[in-house]
């Protein structure tokens, strides 16, 4: 018997609950469908809801709080020794207990964590059986109401369809639910982060060193949490960043929508497609392998001391990763622009180019703007490109040949491999977490805004 | 009306006149210049990109191998004649197979006889070499007193030497092959018993820490497990959602609030969503780390967005027309949606869930969040298994110090490559299909 046995048996007794109640419905007009309010199939999807929806949350309900339950009192039965042992480690000794439960551990040998694994173990099957067979009658009390009701003028398709608009309802909250839960997860982590490092010393401090003692005598014990450097190195990329998809995305936008052929364009457009749907791993490697070495190697050709993991050569991949999103949405900012403003001022006498330069783009400038914070919000976010070509080391530096880390590497670096999830260590990869989906959120919204509020209205 | 007694036309014929408009022009050209120069530097990045990932990666999926002369005797294996089937099998499972390629390739180069010439001589095939042989008697016992030209793996070093990646004319310490293995090789060249074949082992294994043993089979299912995933949570929730917000929603401020916030998650960094699901579905509902259900979850609320997005363009592209008729008739409103506006709708909704997926398919950062970057040799057979995924496997393959790790994984990268043009592929063609203009 397992969760998705519980499962498979529901979805056969609502199949059941739809033929019966269908068959019924029809039976008890004698087949004559025009004395039924509703059409057949409609008393059926109805059976099949009142099974699904009481025996799901039974499950649901079993899934979500049934391990920590079950887990709660295999604790308590333990004796006070070992539960004073690890007192505030509870889940050092329910991992003990797991893994004796899961792979038969045959390195265990206190008995009573082997006394506490068999009790897990049959406390476990017994609850599995228990939901089992509650989820299953729930089910089966469903399928008789159900079939119960079938009668000639019971409004069955409008109780199907009230259940249908809550679970649209239902689905619309989960973006929400979404939003919340970042909101709720990276504040919860953080504020429990901020509980051991001042916010002050985290926004402001200078010095990035996250390791924390594993014991209390070790030397070095506190690490420091000055993100500072973190920030520097963010900006430095994306402003580097910038300097490449600036210009090449905004000029080109405008080669593309006021110069190009017909036929050019229907090449290069989808170019600039694909160079946004490459995946950022791939920019990752290509940052890493190939333009790194060659700037490193012109670097030195020229007698400039460039870094191998240098933020140049992030900062100018990360560009070439973005140029599609500027160029794109600056040629919507542009094509939005009323042709007759354009030919008002070819007309009068305007070369294309100053027709551009003093006409389309003024009058598209809220939305070039929009989609320059855009995707500045876009390298801020970025982390493959970082994580695999700019550096590691915290390095407050304006030189753009040296390596610079950022916030997303940082976060990488300190949530992959093993991880207590209560070190101020870990926790800070949630507080620099906050600080990203602040910058970024706030940066979209405020071009949004100003794409909105400075929008000439020319209809 | 002084001004107009003092009023001259312009004499556009007048010298100043003249340099002005060249001048002008010049600025013109010179913009003009600038805009295509732009076009034409994206396209060099594409077009570089996509020339070094295929350089380097056209060879990850080749593999050199040696062929050798291996003499299986039933001494080291034991005679399959003379004992059960079972016994035999046993045997050659515990048997070191290393002692048939010593012998295959002292039989070929008798002058390597200290035991470091011979540790030497065993770094010319791979590792897997082994495994091979042992297949093959597992698989036909007949084999065994025979001798057999059998073509092994090479080491990777045998392979990187054979692409050209390590240049045999350099100086000895300052290349990975030494002298005395470069030997070895050419004599083998020159009997014709070195070659390089399709590597199918590529595609059908899984990781291994052996460059020639690695393959992406693993990460190809993992990413298979994840994204099916991902597509039973986010097609039906963001096609509902769409729907509701389309068609159902009363327009008032929380509606529009639902809707703010969708837009919004649309720019949220993807690695924010990694640390979302590290906190929620592995911290609070404590589900397996590693495991592809977690990460469909995670790339499930990263793609919601597009595909809500994508969906409600869709929905409000058919016109009310068909609604109103369908009203007419008598059907309900839920009716009018699922029977008629929905189906419609499809090949748009299609099109962006398939984009959405092909996102999903691309990322990686939210995967590291959740610890899908562990090591992992087996093929994951169900979504609670530990598993990695292609990009991720790209990632880790790019981490690796061995130089023959580099054409892996930009071989990986192609075969990524291939999985996302084919995906836009079917979107493309679904949109051109299907799609109706009213």
């Amino acid at each position: 018997m397992t969760n998705s046995a519980i499962f498979f048996v529901l979805v056969l007794l609502a199949l059941v609950a739809f033929a019966t109640a269908r068959q019924r419905s029809l039976r008890v007009v004698d087949g004559d469908t025009a004395k039924l309010h509703s059409l057949p199939r409609h008393y059926g999807y109805f059976a099949a809801t009142c099974v699904l929806v009481p025996g799901l949350l039974v499950l649901a309900l079993w899934l979500m709080f049934g391990k920590s339950i079950i887990e709660g009192l295999v604790v308590n039965g333990l004796p006070d020794a070992i539960q004073a042992e690890y007192a505030d480690r509870i889940t050092l000794l329910l991992n003990r207990i797991r893994l004796v439960v899961e792979n038969a551990s045959t390195q265990e040998t206190n008995v009573d964590i082997l006394a506490a694994a068999e009790r897990f173990h049959s406390l476990y099957l017994k609850g599995l059986w228990a939901a089992f067979s509650l989820s299953a009658s729930f089910g089966l009390v469903g399928l008789y109401t159900a079939i119960n009701r079938t009668k000639a003028d019971f409004r069955a398709r409008n109780v199907f369809e009230r259940v249908l608009n809550a679970l649209l309802i239902l689905s619309s909250v989960i973006a929400i639910a979404t939003t919340l839960g970042i909101v709720g997860s990276l504040l919860f982590e953080s504020l429990r982060f901020f509980a051991e490092v001042p916010l002050g010393d985290f926004l402001f401090g200078l010095k990035w060193s996250p390791q924390t003692a594993l014991r209390a005598d070790q030397v070095g014990a506190s690490g420091s949490f000055g993100a500072v450097p973190l920030f520097a190195g963010t900006f430095m990329i994306s402003l580097l960043a910038m300097l490449v998809a600036g210009p090449i995305g905004l000029m080109s936008a405008i080669y593309l929508t006021q110069y190009a052929s017909t036929r050019m364009r229907r090449i290069a457009k989808p170019a600039l497609e694909i160079l946004a749907g490459v995946p950022t791993v791939v920019y990752g490697f290509f940052a890493a392998l190939t333009i790194a070495p060659l700037f490193r190697d012109t670097g030195e050709f020229l007698g400039l001391d460039i870094a191998s993991e240098s933020a140049l050569a992030a900062g100018f991949v990360m560009g070439i990763m973005i140029i599609p999103f500027v160029s794109s949405l600056s040629d919507d900012a542009i094509t939005a622009v009323p042709r007759s403003l354009r030919d008002g001022s070819l007309a009068l006498g305007a070369t294309p180019s100053e027709t551009i330069t003093k006409v389309l783009v003024p009058a598209a400038l809220p939305g070039i703007v929009g989609a320059f914070l855009l995707a500045i919000s876009r390298a801020v976010g970025e982390t493959m490109i970082v994580v695999m070509a700019a550096g590691m080391q915290p390095n407050l530096t304006a030189n753009p040949f040296e390596a610079v880390t950022t916030v997303t590497v940082q976060i990488v670096a300190l949530l992959t491999g093993d991880q207590e999830f209560d070190s101020a260590k870990t926790l800070s990869a949630f507080a620099l977490g906050l600080v990203l989906f602040v910058i970024t959120m706030g940066l979209n919204i405020f071009a949004l805004r100003i794409v909105r509020k400075y929008r000439e209205a020319y209809d | 009306m002084s001004d107009n007694a003092d009023f001259r036309p312009t004499d556009w014929g007048s010298d100043k006149m003249q340099a002005r408009l060249r001048n002008r022009y010049r600025k013109e050209r010179t913009f003009r210049v600038a805009g295509f120069a732009a076009v034409i530097a994206a396209g060099l990045f594409l077009v570089s990109l996509l020339f070094s990932i295929v350089r380097d990666g056209s060879m990850g999926f080749l593999q050199t191998s040696v062929d050798l002369d291996v003499t299986f005797s039933a001494e080291i294996l034991g005679d399959p004649r003379a004992m059960t089937p079972e016994a035999f099998d046993e045997g050659v499972r515990r048997v070191n197979m290393q002692r048939l390629l010593l012998s295959a390739l002292t039989d070929y180069f008798p002058e390597a006889t200290s035991r470091r010439d011979q540790r030497a001589l065993l770094k010319l095939v791979s590792t897997g070499a082994r495994d091979q042989l042992r297949q093959m008697v597992l698989d036909k016992p007949d084999i065994v007193g025979t001798k057999q030209t059998v073509r092994l793996l090479a080491a990777d070093d045998i392979d990187q030497l054979r692409k050209g990646k390590i240049d045999a004319d350099a100086h000895e310490n300052d290349r990975k092959v030494k002298d005395q293995e470069l030997g070895w090789y050419k004599k083998l060249v020159a009997d014709d018993r070195i070659s390089l074949n399709f590597h199918t082992e590529f595609l059908t294994s899984g990781d291994s820490r052996e460059p020639e043993l690695a393959g992406i089979w693993g990460a190809t299912v993992g990413s298979a497990l994840t994204l099916m995933v991902t597509l039973l949570i986010a097609f039906p929730v963001g096609v509902l959602t769409a729907i509701y917000l389309e068609e159902f929603a009363p327009k008032n401020r929380i509606t529009d609030f639902i809707e703010v916030n969708i837009n919004n998650l649309a720019a949220v960094p993807s690695i924010v969503f990694g640390l979302l699901g590290l906190a929620l579905f592995l911290g609070v509902m404590n589900l397996p780390r590693s495991a592809p259900l977690v990460g469909g979850l995670t790339l499930a609320l990263m793609t919601l967005p597009t595909i809500i997005i994508a969906s409600r363009a869709s929905i409000k592209a058919v016109p009310p027309s068909i609604r109103d008729a369908a009203r007419g008739l008598g059907a309900s409103p839920m009716q009018v949606v699922f029977h008629h506006v929905v189906p419609l709708a499809m090949p748009g909704i299609l099109t962006g869930t398939i984009i959405g997926m092909a996102q999903a398919l691309g990322e990686t950062a939210p995967l590291l969040m959740i610890g899908m970057v562990a090591f992992i040799v087996d093929i994951p057979g169900g979504v609670t298994d530990a598993a990695t995924a292609l990009p991720v496997q790209i990632y880790l393959w790019a981490d690796s110090p061995e130089r023959a790790f580099v054409e892996k994984t930009s071989a990986a990268i192609m075969v990524l490559l291939a999985f996302l043009i084919a995906m836009n592929g079917v979107a493309i063609w679904l949109r051109q299909k299907f799609e109706r203009h009213w």
